[in-house]
């Protein structure tokens, strides 16, 4: 690598020194937001095929074979439509909102490990950043809400924001025993602390956060059954309702990328990151080294982002009060007590993981 | 006691969600029965009453002879028909239009007609586009489709016949 760049110097004498950092920042940042977009696209035409088979309907088929061109002609009729502004509307902050959804969404991506040293940024503080930047997506809502000035965005926008301030302290206190056990808030750290076996991935020890995790991740990133901010049935569409064209397809955009975000984060917390699932085990281990840990990563997220849609499909939407309830009153509970649990044991040194 | 242990342990595992994703799961795997339209169809029976066609004769004579009987039995005052005396003195229709808004696809036209000229074809799948005048359709597009449905048309016919 540094003869490379030795090399790349020797070339063009000028790319060195802050240019240079820009440059490959830069360079990291397309290589890790244009295929995004592209799972992005394709999440959206898996969602439909899965919960269209378990609909017992076939989903889209027609676009190309099996329907594999369906997400480029979305995206296709997404960009030529019109876009409407409400007469209205604070024109600025109706276009300031779906940007302050979607640069968080892309922006929490930075501190992914994907592999070992494969990141954007390497933060010694990155799962507050993603606390941090996590929370600042919900102000593309409420602002798209408020922008609308109509009365449904706004009900939606409101809902949100309540929804936001409860679940984050719940996924907070669950991140906390995670910290507590990896003794660090960097995610690389996080992943190398369960380096060695299955066994030693957080997932056992953290069983119940992991589910707590879960759910509190699909009300964040407002998907079914607490989709209450769109509530179709409910408030029409919520926060899109006055949206339509690309400033629609920019919120989509950012919905669905913070839900693949947020099963990759739950493979790093709790299941292992990149390391492989055959870690330990004779022979397993040596026949299966030449595979990446990008690879594991990504796999172990897929299973994550199959959940996401499963549970979409099978599960009836909750009431407003009922999300409430569920968060200050079962979860909250829950995790506090697990992290005094997590607490005594560490600081025992009980178990093989603490 | 025991069957309260039972629904505490049944609650803190999540059993009646884990009961729902089984259900769901099931259904992915099993196999679909979506008919793929244009491809595939469903059988229709030879009684559906689809667009509707003017017949001939095999030797080309349309079967029409403006009784006007179908015009007066729709209920829905669908058919305009007007005749006149054509060269060789029979009586013909000059014009023969159906409104396929109106029409409710009752059949009577086809009950009524004492030449069997009118009929109601298994076709559904047309389509209509631009103005409100294109849902009507005209003496030319009724035989048009006669024309080139009359196999069909003779053995729907045919395979009711038997029950009539």
């Amino acid at each position: 690598m540094i003869a490379f760049w030795q090399w790349i110097h020797a070339l063009i004498p000028w790319f060195d020194g802050a240019i240079a950092t820009v440059v490959i920042i830069l360079i990291k940042a397309i290589a890790l937001v244009m295929p995004l977009m592209l799972v992005v696209a394709y999440f959206t035409y898996a969602e439909r095929k899965v919960i269209g088979y378990m609909q017992l309907r076939v989903g889209p088929n027609r676009v190309g074979p099996k329907g594999w061109l369906q997400p480029i002609a979305d995206a296709l009729k997404l960009m030529t439509k019109e876009i409407i502004f409400p007469s209205k509307a604070n024109i600025y902050l109706f276009l300031l909102a779906p940007v302050l959804a979607i640069a968080p969404a892309i922006a929490i991506w930075a501190v992914i490990p994907f592999d070992e040293g494969v990141y954007v940024a390497n933060l010694d503080i990155s799962l507050l950043y993603v606390l941090a930047i996590g929370s600042v997506g919900v102000y593309g809502i409420i602002l798209a809400g408020w922008a609308s000035n109509s009365k449904y965005p706004l009900l939606g926008a409101l809902r949100s924001a309540s929804l936001l301030v409860s679940y984050e302290i719940v996924i907070g206190f669950a991140l906390v025993t995670v910290v507590m056990i990896a003794g660090s808030v960097n995610l690389n750290d996080i992943v190398m602390a369960q380096k060695g076996s299955i066994l030693n991935w957080y997932w056992i020890p953290l069983f119940p956060m992991m589910i707590i995790f879960f759910i509190s991740a699909l009300v964040e990133t407002n998907r079914a059954p607490f989709d209450v901010v769109e509530g179709e049935s409910e408030i029409v569409g919520g926060t899109h309702v006055e949206y339509s064209g690309m400033t629609f397809a920019v919120f989509f955009l950012a919905e669905y990328a913070n839900m693949i975000f947020m099963a990759v984060l739950a493979v790093i917390l709790f299941f292992g990151g990149w390391h492989s699932p055959f870690e330990g085990i004779a022979y397993l281990e040596s026949g299966f080294a030449w595979v990446p840990g990008i690879i594991w990563l990504l796999a172990k997220s897929t299973f994550f982002m199959f959940l996401y849609l499963w549970v979409r499909a099978t599960f009836p939407r909750f009431r407003y009060d009922q999300i409430m309830r569920l968060s200050w009153k079962v979860f909250l509970p829950w995790t506090i007590v697990w992290i005094f649990v997590v607490a005594l044991m560490t600081q025992l040194k009980i178990g093989p993981w603490f | 006691m025991i069957s309260g242990i039972k629904k505490l342990i049944k609650d803190f595992s999540l059993g009646e969600l884990r009961g729902g994703l089984k259900i769901t799961a099931k259904e992915l795997i099993n196999k679909k029965i979506t008919v793929q339209f244009p491809e595939e169809r469903t059988p229709i029976s030879p009684r559906f009453r689809g667009l509707h066609a003017l017949r001939r004769y095999p030797n080309g004579e349309e079967r029409c002879i403006a009784c006007k009987l179908c015009e007066a039995v729709c209920p829905a005052n669908a058919i305009t028909i007007e005749s006149e005396m054509r060269d060789d003195g029979t009586r013909r229709t000059t014009q023969y239009d159906i409104d396929l808004f109106k029409c409710i696809f009752c059949g009577f036209c086809e009950e009524a007609c004492p030449v069997d000229a009118i009929v109601e074809t298994q076709i559904f799948d047309y389509a209509f586009v631009g103005s409100r005048e294109g849902s009507i359709i005209d003496k030319a597009h009724l035989l048009k489709v006669g024309d080139n449905n009359e196999q069909m048309i003779n053995d729907t016919k045919l395979e009711d016949a038997k029950y009539r």
